[in-house]
């Protein structure tokens, strides 16, 4: 029945069909292609690794403790000579050290605030975006109401009623934080419920849970990977915030935020207390922005979703 | 032809448009699809033939009730669908499937091919094995014309006619009764969109399918349609067979249309004259009373204004739906 | 001279995947009221090798060659330069008028701003003009509809509002980008019908880029077919629908469906897919999916000319 011209085409058709599997490249690929060309977020990815591993492994090779008060040398300018290679602050603890200990109580809020406000914000949003109607209505009412709380308030509130504890202040963080996360996939979901082959999938009879592994989950998560990679440095900002008013973590713990206030007080005498924190906490704040926008760039959302 | 698989019964699908603000909201009902009927029979294909707001679509979408209708009845196989529950329309799903305008947007951009194709069968064979749905999926991608051996890749590593191939071997992996079609070669290249009419052609042959064949290109429908339908704003103007719609339309509106498709022929396209119609396709919202193409009829006669035509059977056998088909002749090639 | 002469034309895309070669050594020409069509499927490079001319490349885009417009080359010209050409003596048409129209200006504003700004009149000068204007591609009650915005009118009217931009800068040369594409066929035929009219009215010369083989049959003289960047045939409209020489005219030719062909005709398709712009092969880009290749086609095949400016590129001497 087909025509000569087609025919000529199934000839070298029969043939191919002996040759083997042809391996795919996914989008993922793709994506990962593309952003290993953004020098950026390339050097960057390189520089939190180093920050990690010196945040992690720094303070178990460095001989001062965090909390040690070094009575020889109080508010002393960085030197090689005293051992304190960048120097003490006004009672004699190792800047150097503080500052990585403190890393971790910044880093470690940065990523957990931003699992728990991830964990809720995907839940709801999907949830939301996928049933709509009435459901979809009060759910995102309630997180317009929430936005309108005021958040330093809300705080306060926790830390007067509940005390200073670290565990508070990733949930305080990360319970406000969520309400971004869930409208943006809200978002999506709404886009992507609209799309063709989801419609496909339920011609074909898939349920509903399984529309939603398959089909919606695996195209949020280049948004909420993005979102994600941006969320950290904000919400590092944010305890970094709350412990600059001195609301954050307490003694004898630090974060980087608690040792920017500590500093400040001594700019004059020992501007070193306050420098070297912070400039830890530019580079930490300016890398994940790099590795977010070139994650934003590599998962182009006009190609995929 | 052998037995009838659907019949469709004054299918009407209405869409409330809230207008205005708090104080004053205005209700709109926009009757996408309206009074529509016809019957189908096995290994039959109908064409659906409209321009836009015509309600193809929400038609081919409330075949498969995708979308629930305001009035009017679906029968598949002597059951009315939309007095099924959730289950059983699902089982029914296996029999009746779909083919989409957009080859691109309907593949699942993070899924592999064989993913594509065989959602169905773990749909509906969930304990199937993994090597028999291997199988599966080469068999019906050959089928379709696309080397198994593609069978891990991703849909953007395809051409659109190939996506397009894709989606049709979805929709036959289950091997259903029905394929409804909306405007599968649309966004094709002309090239292209003949082997894949060529392709469904040969499938329905093959596999004794009945196909409703969706398009807004009146050319494309010919070569594959038995019967032909023409909607205009929610409503059946014509349903006749292929023959005679393209020789001798009933209706004024199908003779227009046939009359507007260019020719790719210079001769003849510079003779061509004009379709004859005035004015503008009106709002959905807001759709003309009595006849709803009046408002763009060179044949009103002022019963039209007023009364809704029926679809109704001529003596040739066709139906149409106006007032004036008798005295009207539409033969193609007479003047006027 | 020939109002706009094209020689040598190269466009290229920087990707992340590669180079694409959208245009390759693309030549046409075409005089004062000529209607010129450039026929071809996706990835035939028409619709670039325009936005090359007219200086509307994408960023990562690079063009070589020349575009002669009454001489001077608007390839090497600044955007400044260009700008005042655009508008006033070249005028495009894009396919969607709903996303070329500004959605938030009234119409009055939106059509004056070309006459005011090239041309110098007065506010209340090209208004008037523009009414007239709207008035001459059949738009009834023009006053009225020009002081509304885009999205109160049909697609019909937005095409034909697109149509009359165009016109009002009275230009030499009009170039629409398949200006029906988007519209209704009932409707389609009004627009076409303008167009048709438009080559009695005015001395324009028409660049028509279109894939549809039956509006190209009504309204234009000559025709260049396209494909894989290329330009495979070229010559009068009659030559082309009646004389196709190379494979791929005539294989488009007859994968249309048509309205006056026997009901059950098989549609003869052309096998295989559109060329991968970022792997062509090498010699004729057609020979994958030529019904009559031979060995000779991995070589880069000569463009041969017939009588009568009848050209097409294709090692085969008669091949109808």
């Amino acid at each position: 029945m087909t025509k000569q011209a087609d025919r000529r085409v199934i000839d070298p058709f029969e043939a191919a069909l002996e040759v083997s599997d042809v391996r795919g490249s996914s989008p993922w690929e793709h994506a990962w292609h593309r952003l290993q060309k953004n020098r950026a977020a390339v050097y960057s990815a390189f520089i939190m690794a180093a920050m990690f591993l010196m945040v992690v492994f720094g303070p178990m090779l460095i001989s001062w403790e965090p909390d040690f008060t070094d009575w020889d040398y109080t508010s002393t300018p960085p030197s090689i000579a005293s051992g304190h290679w960048f120097g003490t602050d006004a009672v004699g603890r190792d800047i150097l050290v503080r500052t990585l200990s403190g890393g971790r109580i910044s880093l470690m809020v940065g990523l957990v605030a931003t699992l728990v406000s991830l964990l809720i914000g995907i839940s709801y949003g999907a949830t939301a975006g996928y049933f709509g109607g009435v459901v979809d209505r009060i759910m995102m009412r309630i997180v317009d109401i929430t936005y309108a709380l005021p958040f330093m308030f809300f705080v306060i509130l926790l830390m007067v009623v509940f005390g200073r504890h670290i565990l508070l202040i990733f949930v305080a963080i990360g319970a406000i934080n969520w309400l971004d996360m869930a409208r943006i996939v809200r978002g999506q979901t709404l886009s992507l419920k609209n799309t063709e082959f989801v419609e496909a999938a339920k011609a074909c009879g898939v349920s509903d849970w399984d529309i939603i592994r398959r089909h919606i989950t695996p195209n949020l998560l280049g948004v909420v990977i993005v979102y994600v990679t941006l969320t950290i440095p904000q919400v590092i900002l944010v305890e970094s915030f709350l412990s600059f008013l001195g609301l954050g973590v307490q003694e004898p713990l630090s974060s980087w935020g608690a040792l920017v206030s500590d500093g400040a007080q001594d700019m004059e005498s020992a501007p070193w207390t306050l420098i070297v924190p912070s400039v830890f906490l530019t580079i930490t704040l300016y890398c994940f922005n790099y590795i977010g926008d070139g994650l934003r760039d590599a998962l182009d959302p006009k190609d995929h979703f | 032809m052998n037995d009838r698989v659907m019949r469709v019964q004054d299918l009407s699908v209405h869409f409330k448009l809230r207008e205005g603000g708090l104080l004053s909201a205005k209700t709109h009902t926009i009757k996408a699809v309206d009074g529509v009927s016809f019957d189908l029979d096995a290994g039959e294909t109908l064409g659906i033939v409209g321009e836009s707001g015509c309600g193809k679509s929400t038609l081919a979408r409330a075949l498969l009730a995708l979308i629930k209708p305001n009035r009017g009845r679906v029968v598949w196989l002597g059951e009315d669908l939309n007095k099924l529950d959730e289950e059983d329309l699902r089982k029914k799903r296996q029999d009746m499937q779909i083919v989409f305008q957009d080859p691109l947007a309907a593949l699942n951009p993070r899924m592999t091919v064989r993913d594509i194709i065989a959602e169905p069968l773990w749909t509906f064979y969930p304990k199937m094995a993994r090597v028999q749905v291997d199988e599966r999926v080469r068999g019906v991608m050959k089928m379709v014309g696309l080397l198994p051996n593609q069978i891990n890749r991703y849909p953007h590593e395809f051409s659109a006619g190939q996506c397009q191939r894709i989606g049709i071997a979805r929709a036959l992996v289950l091997n259903p009764k029905l394929v409804i079609c909306d405007e599968p070669v649309s966004a094709l290249d002309v090239s292209i969109q003949a082997q894949i009419v060529n392709l469904l052609k040969d499938l329905q042959g093959k596999l004794n399918l009945s196909l409703v064949f969706i398009a807004h290109d009146l050319s494309v429908v010919k070569h594959i349609s038995d019967r032909v339908m023409v909607m205009y704003l929610g409503r059946a103007m014509e349903l006749s067979s292929r023959d005679r719609l393209y020789r001798q339309p009933l209706h004024p509106y199908t003779s227009a249309l046939i009359k507007a498709v260019p020719v790719p022929d210079p001769k003849l396209a510079r003779a061509a004259s004009d379709t004859g119609l005035t004015g503008d396709m009106p709002s959905p919202l807001n759709p003309p009373a009595g006849c709803v193409f009046h408002s763009r009829c060179p044949y009103l006669i002022e019963r039209c204004q007023v009364e809704v035509p029926a679809l109704r059977r001529m003596e040739c056998g066709d139906w149409v739906a106006c007032h004036r088909a008798e005295e009207l002749d539409f033969t193609i090639g007479k003047s006027g | 001279m020939a109002l706009l002469e094209v020689k040598d034309l190269d466009v290229g895309f920087d990707t992340p995947e590669g180079e694409v070669h959208a245009v390759n050594q693309l030549n046409f020409s075409i005089e004062a009221g000529d209607t010129l069509a450039l026929v071809g499927e996706s990835g035939s490079g028409k619709t670039q090798s325009v936005m090359a001319i007219l200086g509307l490349l994408a960023e990562n885009g690079h063009m070589s060659g020349q575009a002669l417009f009454k001489g001077k080359d608007l390839l090497q010209m600044s955007s400044s330069e260009l700008n005042r050409h655009r508008g006033s003596e070249i005028a495009m048409i894009f396919q969607d008028p709903v996303t070329s129209l500004n959605p938030y200006l009234r119409l009055d504003k939106q059509m004056t701003e070309v006459l005011v700004q090239h041309r110098g009149l007065s506010k209340a000068d090209a208004r008037a003009k523009a009414v007239e204007m709207l008035r001459a591609v059949h738009i009834p009650d023009p006053a009225r509809i020009i002081r509304q915005y885009p999205h109160e009118l049909s697609g019909g009217m937005r095409q034909k509002v697109m149509v009359a931009m165009g016109l009002l800068g009275e230009p030499e040369l009009l170039i629409a980008d398949e200006p029906t594409a988007a519209l209704d066929v009932t409707v389609q035929v009004e627009v076409t019908h303008l167009m048709s009219a438009l080559r009695e009215t005015t001395n324009a010369a028409i660049i028509l880029i279109s894939h549809d083989l039956g509006i190209v049959a009504g309204i234009c003289d000559r025709v260049l077919v396209m494909y894989a960047g290329e330009a495979v045939e070229c010559g009068s409209v009659d030559q082309i629908y009646y004389d196709p020489k190379h494979p791929y005219t005539q294989g488009l030719l007859n994968s249309v469906p048509r309205l006056d062909q026997p009901d059950d005709m098989e549609l003869e398709a052309i096998p295989g897919n559109p060329p991968n712009l970022l792997n062509l092969p090498v010699g004729c880009k057609f020979r994958d999916r030529c019904p009559k290749a031979f060995d000779a086609c991995t070589e880069k095949p000569p463009m041969q000319l017939d009588e009568d400016r009848h050209a097409y590129r294709c090692f085969l001497g008669d091949t109808a």
